[in-house]
């Protein structure tokens, strides 16, 4: 009896207890939850690029501010070279990536959808698949005694090999491999959600198929164009492994000269300069992203 | 014309733009896909260096990989920095994914910015700024060093889908079990977690593979003793592209597979 009448009591103190939590709502204090990750992202990320930021305004012999990493960045032009290469490069990537990826993405959009979901998977192995992996399946096929060049040879086409890679067309066959998947996902997702119907009134009061998505389809699928361009862009700014592996001498990326100046010729401060640049164009671009798309977008999330 | 003809005509010519576009998606997948594929029948060549098409088959290059020490401790080290960073990553992802997804203040999306930018950063900007704290911590060469970086990495995935699982949750739940005597804490763990474990499991999952691939963190805060996997590949391809690599290669393709057929069946589960 008494035990039961204990039990009894314990039952209505956790119950009073949890009706109290209630009270204050299941979701009061919850914002603490935050801190830990906070703590942990200024500590292990904010910190250590804001210590980058000032390692490249100050001059490590008198620990005074100083421009001059800058002023030597402006005037040498091996690294302004660099800069205007790696732009050329992710723009072209870019491009390349929309115009294989749009129509992958308009046919999926089309399809049923436990087929395009199907088909998804495929656009999403190599996404899985390590980047490294994937450089050096390019190596295999586009070296000189790589696949391309064997079955060119074989059938006579060619005589001597032709030169694939470490040279900016293995680049740019590379880095699209990697980033189109990007593309086609960002594009899906924007156009999964258009209205078929929208094209098909638009033929039945006489459009043709081209004028209606040209009219369309088009104009309803930019934000997938806007925010797949975007995604693939910034992130082709910092590539770094794909360039150094299937690149030349010519086709150093922003990244590449980063690593040079940190780890061979252990110029911090300087390396820390060019990696702020990179930096604050990226974290530019990123906002631009947000601001028109939302951060929603991302990954096709 | 006649309009009977007219109308053929153009059916004929939707049909042609029809085919062109099937072909053309078909070659983005092969362009997609082969480069992957092309790699298993060359893991199991038997040549001396890479040729096409192999002379003859063998297991040769795995027997390598599975008999070198360097490559098993750095496969060693691979995984348990892989396995750390997804722990790591996990329990501080949910804590910031409830709170990003059950309270709102002012700046709420600035946080949210903040914590998955590390998505869009360039890692090699998050290597150099990283490598200068360790520097001067002695934390280069160090497995929690490399841990800690790449959680820094491994993060916004945990959030972005642990949140995803959350915003499909039904909080009322929680409240019923509140009602009924459980803490918050026994709230959570007996009836959020079990609800949400499609999305931790699929965070955990990212993590895990944003570590075990990762190279460039790696190639500037590893030093000279805590060589991982990637590492190690990119050693050896910088110096001869023996074929180890490509019986490796065929194994991370498996594994690559394997992750991606799990986080599909998950993400079905969270859209159910």
């Amino acid at each position: 009896m008494g035990s039961r009448g204990e039990a009894g009591q314990r039952t209505a103190g956790r119950r009073w207890r949890g009706l109290r939590a209630l009270q204050s709502g299941p979701t009061a204090g919850l914002g603490l939850l935050l801190l830990p990750v906070l703590i942990y992202f200024l500590a292990l990320y904010a910190y250590p690029l804001i210590g980058m930021l000032q390692r490249s305004f100050r001059d490590p012999a008198t620990a005074s501010l100083t421009l001059q990493y800058y002023e030597k960045l402006l005037n040498t032009p091996a690294v302004l070279r660099v800069f205007a290469g790696t732009f050329r490069l992710a723009t072209t990537v870019t491009l390349v990536a929309l115009v294989l990826g749009y129509p992958v993405a308009y046919l999926l959009s089309k399809l049923p959808r436990r087929t395009a979901g199907l088909l998804m998977i495929l656009v999403l192995l190599p996404f899985w698949t390590s980047i490294l992996v994937r450089s050096y399946s390019w190596m295999v096929i586009l070296g000189r005694a790589g696949i391309v060049n064997s079955i060119l040879q074989g059938l006579g086409i060619v005589s001597e090999p032709l030169k694939l890679m470490y040279n900016s067309f293995g680049v740019h066959i590379g880095m699209v491999h990697i980033l189109l998947p990007f593309m086609i996902l960002a594009l899906y997702s924007v156009m999964q959600a258009i209205d078929r119907d929208l094209v098909k009134s638009a033929q039945s009061l006489g459009a043709t198929p081209l004028q209606a998505f040209l009219r369309i389809f088009l104009p309803l699928s930019l934000p997938g164009i806007g925010s797949g361009c975007l995604l693939v862009f910034i992130q082709a700014l910092g590539f770094y492994i794909t360039p150094a592996l299937l690149g030349g001498t010519s086709d150093r990326t922003i990244s590449m000269a980063i690593d040079l100046y940190v780890n061979t010729v252990i110029n911090w401060e300087f390396g820390a300069a060019i990696a702020l640049v990179l930096f604050v164009v990226t974290f530019a671009l990123f906002l631009i992203y947000n601001r028109i798309l939302g951060l929603d977008r991302l990954f096709g999330g | 014309m006649s309009s009977l003809s007219r109308k053929r005509w153009l059916r004929n010519r939707v049909q042609v733009r029809h085919i062109l576009l099937y072909l053309f998606c078909i070659l983005v997948f092969a362009f997609l896909l082969a480069p992957i594929l092309v790699i298993i029948p060359m893991s199991f060549s038997s040549a001396d260096f890479l040729q096409f098409p192999p002379p003859s088959f063998s297991l040769r290059w795995y027997e390598n990989f599975f008999s070198r020490q360097d490559w098993l401790s750095a496969t060693m080290l691979s995984l348990r920095v892989a396995i750390a960073t997804s722990l790591l990553s996990t329990v501080l992802g949910i804590m910031a994914a409830l709170a990003l997804a059950r309270t709102s203040f002012i700046g709420k999306d600035l946080i949210y910015a903040f914590i998955v930018s590390p998505m869009i950063v360039p890692a090699i900007i998050i290597a150099v700024a990283v490598l200068f704290v360790y520097a001067r911590l002695r934390l280069v060469g160090s497995f929690l060093g490399l841990v800690l970086a790449h959680s820094v990495l491994a993060l916004p995935y945990v959030v972005i889908n642990v949140t995803a699982s959350l915003r499909t949750f039904d909080i009322d739940l929680e409240k019923a079990a509140m009602s009924l005597g459980a803490n918050r804490f026994q709230a959570f763990t007996k009836i959020t977690l079990p609800l949400i474990r499609p999305g931790v499991f699929a965070g955990a999952l990212f993590a895990f593979v944003i570590s075990w691939d990762e190279l460039v963190v790696a190639l500037f805060v590893s030093g000279t003793k805590a060589i991982t996997l990637p590492r190690r590949m990119w050693i050896s391809l910088r110096q001869d592209i023996d074929p180890t690599i490509a019986s490796i290669a065929t194994l991370l393709v498996v594994f690559a597979s394997v992750v991606l057929l799990v986080v599909e069946l998950l993400r079905r589960r969270t859209n159910t």
